[in-house]
């Protein structure tokens, strides 16, 4: 028994570090910078406190048994052989977990139900920004501003930003975890995801599902600008970057991994092409649904 | 000339890396090595009559077990090389193509070659014993799932040195799966493999749940039926309802690479979502095909290692059904990030979260087994007290997953991965070991030492938690799954430097366990009661290693724990079922067979064509099925009879006369 314990401490010892940092600033999925993360970090934070109210007895429990009912000589625990039902105890342990996973369940529906619209305090217009994963990069396009950019992204602050997002590519997923969950970008489909800033800052991104062998270079940051910063961003991408020309888009389809990149301008119409040439054709619905 | 030649034999050998030239230099020796002791001294009969024609299910079922180890250590040379990449940010060990192809076999390996061939190693040892039958119904077919089995992990194995590994993950989802990213023969040969042992899988599905349905020893109703075999049953169950949902999906994406089709190709108005839908629908039941029977062995184990009942056994019944049946509606939580509506999503999320229920409620009864009883801590006892902590945490992680809106953070994240490993080797591998060490005594008749097995544990389960545990954490730093390597200044190296340290704990958990079944198979304590646990259910009735005929006169059974009944009431002078009560008759056995050993290697070479479109050998290797089918179906004499004096003779040497 003392063994054990003294195994456990080791063990303790090397989750504590983990729990003790749980909100350090590196926890971004914890350390959420805008409402849609919180939704989501509330949620877990929840559902942790719903669940360690099994976790924990179970394990204590464990150890307790285990050191009072071991076969040792002069253990003088009640031992009964036959002792194998009891219909209040199991109505407890049916009973207990029926309604934690009510409580969550409840909160779960909610909470889905919630994120598929724009998030709660909406403050400007949205923001549209489309999204292509590439092999082996990512291309944001924003079609109100004509301007697109590879690898980093810019938005304002405070103002819902709504992503489309497509793939030009193998499948990916499009994953921002201080601004919100993420979203699968697949060929010939347009899918949505709303994410906001509260404050100016850059937010690490990166691509989340297994494209290939460029897949672990797929990082990007998402610039966030009070809303002046943006405009003044903008201009001067418009100002001094080079356009996006169609055989410009033609290299960027080429396997190869690349560095933040801006583009003044991109030819019109270019994202709904990419999801009508890759198959989009055959799911008009999904195309304008996303992008009305 | 010459140069085609070249040409041809460097695409078709895997050149290049000097650990896959170490890796063809060790394939060699061991081969030459195996065929030097055989032929030396003079076994290769022996091995051709006592065990790749036999049609004895234990024997069978050793082999699954050799082979569930052989594959697990290659799986963990994989866990380890991919560990030591990882170690460091910035590392250059492996490069991002190797490093692919190592996961994707890694994972492939571990559910389909490891976690597989283990519990179906379990049902062919202890299910037929544990009903009082003296076979499974279909015997033969059993043996042709071995060899399908067998000759796929093979078939997946050889596609590293020869042709190249698949790379595009264990779930190969199109389009990167498909011909457009992904030339080589390596997804081919993920296909094919995949879809031979899916093959064997169907068949042992639907044949241990006839022979539990349909050979029970008299009088062993179903709420009679010990805890491992109602497992099983739920097992063969999921099996037989979500295997074809697998065949289907790697059916179609083997026609669209191989013939041009476009089922999966957005681009020709096929859809690769659906390929996503059909992997989960087999994908999620596969791992509780996998742990339901890990829960079987823990009944067991608790039960005898506690001398008392299994708590609540009616209750334990109605969650392995419970579970069987709900597993069956989540497949979407692998996918809630896939655009499906509030509505689908929430109604996967909460069939998820259902399923912990049913769960939860297995562990607590466990843990009332355990409470007033006197608990030996032996090897397969500890493997279980292992898991508990491990499937709390794990389910409880579970739980967090099926949170839709917040599995939109973990969902394919290490998180992920700390959460499927925690409950993949915590619950299933921990189960398997479990019933590896408790039923060891059976099948070779000797104990495995408990001094190495408490070593090994040790290193694995503290080796167990120093690995995964920080994998949560990488998680919510954001840290995605399958990218081989990873940029300084985002605070992952340190986490990621302590899980390697746990997986190399784990690698020497493994060896020590390796260790043990050669030390004891020469100094282990041998095992002359047949009953060397004091244990509760009907194999432990009979001799270790049981003869091939099981039982010699088939036992009645009365009540649940039977032997343990007959030991009770033998004690107490009264022998109402007592197992020399009826006279022994001659007692009918198949014949063993070389077919379907023959088979495995035909669908071999099907496979190793259609890896490389050479259509010569799939058409070659399907018309040998072909006639082999047809010899077996003019086949009238297929079994004999074992004489009394046989029995009686082996009995008597038994000392049971
Ligand atoms: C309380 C029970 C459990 C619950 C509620 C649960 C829930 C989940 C959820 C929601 C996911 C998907 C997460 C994602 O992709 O983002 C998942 C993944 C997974 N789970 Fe579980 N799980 C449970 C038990 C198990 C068991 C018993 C096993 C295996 C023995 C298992 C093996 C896996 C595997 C292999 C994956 C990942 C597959 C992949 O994407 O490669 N889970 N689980
Ligand atoms: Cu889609
Ligand atoms: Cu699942």
């Amino acid at each position: 028994m003392k063994r054990l314990w003294s195994r456990l401490s080791v063990l303790l010892l090397f989750t504590m570090p983990l729990l003790l940092t749980g909100c350090g600033e590196r926890y971004f999925v914890l350390n959420s910078a805008g409402p849609v993360a919180r939704v989501e970090r509330n949620l877990i934070y929840t559902s942790i406190a719903l669940t360690l109210i099994v976790v924990i007895p179970v394990i204590v429990l464990m150890f307790y048994i285990i050191h009072r009912f071991r076969d040792k000589p002069g253990n003088d625990a009640p031992y009964e052989p036959q002792w194998s039902e009891n219909k209040t105890l199991e109505i407890v342990w049916w009973g207990i977990p029926i309604v934690i996973i009510g409580i969550l369940g409840t909160l779960t529906v909610r909470d889905t139900f919630r994120l598929v619209r724009p998030p709660a305090n909406v403050t400007g217009k949205p923001l549209t920004v489309q999204v292509t994963s590439l092999n082996w990069k990512w291309l944001f396009q924003y079609p109100e501003q004509n301007i697109a950019t590879v690898n980093y992204c810019a938005i304002p602050t405070n103002r819902p930003v709504r992503f489309i997002l497509t793939s030009n590519a193998p499948m990916n997923s499009f994953w921002v975890p201080q601004l919100g969950g993420q979203e699968y970008t697949m060929p010939g489909m347009a899918m949505r995801l709303w994410l906001q800033a509260d404050h100016p800052g850059k937010y690490f991104g990166s691509g989340a599902n297994f494209s290939g062998r460029g897949y672990a270079h797929m990082k990007f940051n998402v610039v966030a600008k009070p809303e002046g910063g943006f405009q003044q961003w903008v201009n001067q991408v418009k100002s001094s970057a080079p356009a996006l020309t169609v055989s410009g888009y033609h290299d960027l389809t080429k396997d190869s991994v690349m560095k933040e990149t801006a583009y003044s301008s991109f030819p019109p119409g270019s994202f709904e092409r990419i999801v009508r040439q890759e198959g989009g054709m055959y799911m008009k619905h999904k195309l304008t649904e996303a992008t009305d | 000339m010459p140069v085609d030649i070249k040409n041809f034999l460097t695409h078709f050998f895997v050149t290049g890396y000097p650990l896959i030239y170490g890796a063809d230099a060790s394939i060699i020796l061991a081969t030459v090595a195996i065929l030097f002791v055989l032929t030396y001294f003079k076994k290769w009969k022996w091995l051709w009559t006592e065990w790749l024609t036999t049609v004895d299910h234990k024997k069978i079922g050793i082999m699954y077990l050799i082979a569930a180890l052989l594959m697990m250590f290659r799986g963990g040379v994989d866990a380890i090389l991919m560990r030591t990449q990882l170690m460091l940010p910035n590392m250059h060990f492996l490069g991002p193509q190797h490093y692919n192809e190592i996961f994707t076999t890694h994972g492939t390996l571990m559910i389909l070659f490891v976690a597989m061939p283990f519990i179906f190693a379990l049902f062919n040892i202890v299910v037929p014993l544990q009903i009082g039958a003296r076979d499974v119904a279909f015997p033969y077919l059993n043996a042709i799932s071995f060899w399908l089995f067998f000759f796929a992990a093979l078939l997946l194995n050889l596609s590293f040195v020869i042709g190249g590994s698949p790379d595009a993950g264990w779930s190969s989802y199109p389009p990167l799966a498909g011909a457009e990213f992904d030339k080589g023969p390596g997804e081919n040969y993920y296909l094919l493999s995949l879809q031979i042992t899916g093959i064997g899988s169907m068949a042992t599905g639907i044949n241990f749940l006839v022979t539990i349905l349909k050979m029970r020893a008299p009088g062993l109703t179903l709420m009679r039926l010990p805890l491992f075999t109602w497992s099983v049953v739920g097992a063969c169950i999921l099996i037989i309802v979500s295997f074809p949902a697998l065949t289907a999906a790697l059916a179609l994406l083997l026609i669209d690479r191989v013939a041009g089709a476009h089922f999966f190709t957005m681009l020709a108005g096929g859809m690769p979502m659906m390929y996503v839908n059909l992997f989960w629908i087999w994908g999620h039941p596969e791992v509780y095909i996998v742990v339901l029977p890990a829960f079987g062995v823990f009944s067991e184990v608790v039960a005898t290692f506690s001398k008392k009942r299994i708590f609540g056994y009616t209750s334990m019944v109605a969650s392995i059904m419970v579970i069987t049946v709900i597993s069956y509606f989540v497949w979407v939580h692998h996918f809630f990030t896939m655009g499906a509506g509030p509505g689908v999503n929430s109604f996967f999320a909460l069939a998820t979260m259902a399923i912990a229920i049913p769960t939860g409620v297995k562990v607590f009864n466990w843990l009332f087994t355990m409470y007033r009883g006197r608990i030996r801590i032996t090897a397969p006892m500890l493997w279980t007290l292992g898991f508990i902590p491990n499937f709390a945490i794990g389910g409880a992680t579970g739980v967090l997953l099926a949170v839709a809106p917040a599995d939109y953070q973990y969902h394919n994240s290490y998180f992920l991965i700390a959460h499927f490993h925690q409950v993949l080797i915590g619950g299933t591998i921990y189960g398997m070991l479990a019933g590896m060490y408790y039923w060891w005594p059976k099948m070779f008749g000797h104990r495995l030492s408990e001094g190495l097995a408490k070593h090994a544990f040790w290193w694995f389960n503290l080796g167990f938690y120093i690995c995964f545990m920080p994998q949560y954490a990488l998680g919510l730093m954001g840290m995605t799954r399958r990218i081989y390597t990873y940029p300084k200044g985002l605070g992952w190296g340190p986490y990621n430097f302590i899980a390697t340290v746990g997986a190399y704990m784990m690698a020497i958990g493994f060896v020590l366990i390796v260790a043990n079944v050669v030390y004891s198979a020469f100094y282990g304590e041998r095992d002359t009661t047949g009953d060397i646990w004091d244990a509760r259910t009907l194999e432990w009735s009979l001799p270790s290693p049981a003869p091939h005929y099981n039982f010699a006169v088939i036992p009645h059974v009365d009540r649940r724990d039977a032997w343990w009944v007959m030991k009770q009431e033998r004690k107490e002078g009264k022998t109402t079922l007592d197992l020399q009560q009826e006279p022994i008759r001659p007692i009918h056995m198949p014949n063993n067979s070389g077919r379907p050993f023959i088979l495995g290697v035909c669908f071999f070479t099907v496979g190793f064509g259609f890896a490389f479109s050479w259509y010569a050998l799939v058409v070659l290797g399907f018309l040998a099925v072909a006639v082999l089918l047809l010899v077996r179906s003019f086949e009238y004499e297929d079994s004999h009879y074992i004489p009394v004096e046989e029995i009686k003779e082996t009995e008597a040497a038994y000392g049971r006369l």
